[in-house]
């Protein structure tokens, strides 16, 4: 069989592509059932990108969910090995409410998820897979990357309350150092305080600025070694070619309580959110009892489909009037449409529809 | 040339962020003719300008239809939109507030009634006082809930408070200043990094020289 790439769509062809790409890395497909006990989601609400989950009761009474996420179903389904390195990808339909909507919507989702003995190998692996993935859909696009265990850390150094870490962390997520001033004022921040909590705030012209500038402020043993990682993270990707397609973004924090070493998310030129999403998250590992360390993202696939929005010209570049002979016909559309061209057969031209060329069919062959 | 889409909020507010670009270097001299049109280019900057109703820029910009805009705080904190606040303008200044009758005394018995056009911030402010009530959503006219009976308190947005004054009406408390906030869509915010952040340096530079004045 061969599939004619012209009449995929934007979000189909990534789903092949993004297929492919992952079994070529050896990444074993993972099937998501469609009904999974609503206990596991309702436990992890916070993790879930909208908290409202289609749920039924069974015949069994037992009260499930339909696939409001797919990482939690393969944590679920996992078994800590130790010493070894699970690697799945998957494609499938999630149900979740967008924001401000009132309806659910399924939602094509491909992604991958390594899960075992982590070490700086998976996680370079997952960031090439990230870059590739994006690079295959677009080559106009761009990755961000933080690491949310040094934000941690640094935070936990700053010696705030419980509530005024909230505030900071809520401005540096919107990226508002006018409220961070105000917040610093009012929680009685001292101003070397606030000059560390700065570093979050800035642009980077390069990866060595941004270490050197997070060096000047890490004092703890634990900050120090986040930085360590996330220094390895940065050359990896320097080493890999992939340095001017990232751009390091402390505002990206993913969820704190799950996530703990490298958070990252990736644009495509003319999609206006981020479409692919994913880091480290060993705290959701450990807070469903698992002693292994995870890793993966996840694209978000029907967001692809704003790129199929140019207008065509034609609906179909030919309509092709039919006479008598039903079988001259036919045959005369068939050979039309070996050169890939849209053919629409009919008796009477068709009203609304747009076309390029009409041929009639007299006898033997089509004419214009 | 690459265009920057730059929501504004129509009206008294929007003609003073305009003056602000404007004063910065990003001018577009058509916005200052006398018509009826939404939308003004200035091609030479690459700056695409459009009036849009105040509440809604923060929906043009998250869905990537702007790639900055002016908001208020109040519509930041009311709708939560996925953006960066990138600066605060200092203008449109006023305070979200609770205002009740002058002769109102809180009967903490009975959930508060609380009617306004603002409900997740109303939910917020009370849910951190651990004070139950009960959310009365209005479009307009939230003064004269008190008044009818509809609501024991309001919150609403207080610039002099003449109008509360007026209904016989007072603030009794604080809930958050607002001020006018420059966002920006967080892919442009990548894909056009470099004049996203002139802008929001002309645009502080604008903030400074008013604080200065």
């Amino acid at each position: 069989m061969q599939i004619d790439p012209k009449v995929l769509k934007a979000d189909e062809q990534a789903a092949y592509a993004l297929r492919s790409l992952y079994r070529r890395f050896g990444y074993c497909q993972y099937n998501m059932s469609k009904f999974e006990e609503y206990s596991l989601y309702a436990r992890n609400k916070d993790f879930l990108v909208s908290d409202a989950i289609i749920s039924f009761t069974d015949t069994h009474g037992r009260l499930m969910a339909l696939k409001p996420d797919v990482t939690l179903s393969i944590i679920n389904n996992s078994k800590d090995a130790p010493g070894h390195v699970h690697k799945m990808y998957y494609d499938e339909n999630v149900y979740r409410l967008p924001k401000g909507a009132h309806s659910f919507k399924e939602i094509k989702q491909t992604g991958l998820e390594c899960i075992g003995d982590i070490t700086a190998l998976e996680v370079g692996e997952v960031i090439m897979l990230a870059h590739r993935s994006l690079e295959s859909i677009s080559p106009d696009y761009i990755f961000e990357i933080s690491h949310v265990g040094l934000l941690d850390a640094l935070l936990a150094e700053s010696v705030l309350s419980h509530s005024a870490q909230k505030k900071v962390l809520s401005c540096i997520i919107s990226k508002n150092s006018d409220e961070l001033e105000f917040i610093c004022s009012e929680e009685r921040i001292s101003g070397q305080a606030r000059d560390k909590l700065g570093v979050f705030f800035r642009n980077y012209a390069s990866f060595d600025d941004a270490v050197s500038a997070f060096s000047k402020v890490c004092t703890s043993e634990e900050a120090v070694h986040m930085l360590g990682e996330f220094r390895q993270a940065l050359d990896f990707i320097t080493a890999m070619g992939f340095a001017g397609k990232t751009r390091i973004n402390f505002s990206l924090t993913n969820n704190m309580n799950y996530y703990s070493g490298i958070a990252f998310r990736g644009y495509i030129q003319g999609i206006p959110s981020g479409i692919l999403s994913g880091g480290q998250y060993d705290n959701l590992m450990k807070r469903m009892g698992r002693k292994s360390r995870a890793i993966g993202f996840a694209v978000y696939l029907d967001a692809l489909k704003r790129l199929d929005n140019d207008d065509k010209e034609y609906d179909v570049d030919v309509i092709l009037l039919a006479g008598d002979d039903v079988a001259a016909a036919v045959k005369a559309a068939e050979t039309l449409s070996f050169d890939n061209t849209s053919v629409r057969i009919c008796s009477e031209i068709p009203q609304g529809v747009r076309c390029r060329q009409i041929l009639s069919i007299a006898g033997k062959g089509a004419e214009k | 040339m690459e265009m920057i889409d730059i929501a504004l909020p129509k009206g008294r507010l929007g003609e003073k962020v305009y003056d602000m670009f404007e004063a910065a270097g990003f001018e577009c001299p058509s916005i200052r003719e006398e018509n009826r049109k939404l939308i003004f280019e200035n091609e030479n900057l690459g700056l695409r300008f459009f009036w849009v109703k105040p509440s809604d820029v923060a929906i043009y910009v998250e869905r990537g239809a702007a790639d900055i805009g002016v908001a208020g705080k109040d519509i930041l904190l009311e709708y939560v939109p996925d953006v960066y606040e990138l600066l605060d303008l200092n203008i449109g200044k006023c305070r979200m507030a609770v205002a009740a009758k002058k002769d109102f005394r809180d009967n903490s018995d009975a959930p508060l009634r609380v009617a306004t056009k603002f409900s997740r911030i109303a939910e917020e402010f009370y849910a951190k006082k651990c004070r139950e009530i009960d959310i009365i959503h209005l479009n307009g006219s939230i003064e004269i809930a008190p008044i009818l009976g509809l609501s024991d308190v309001i919150v609403d947005i207080v610039e002099t408070g003449k109008t509360l004054y007026e209904n016989n009406l007072e603030p009794v408390e604080t809930i958050v200043p607002i001020s006018a906030r420059l966002i920006s869509n967080k892919a442009s915010y990548q894909f056009k990094n470099e004049t996203i952040e002139k802008i929001k340096a002309g645009l502080a530079g604008q903030v400074r020289n008013m604080k200065n004045d």
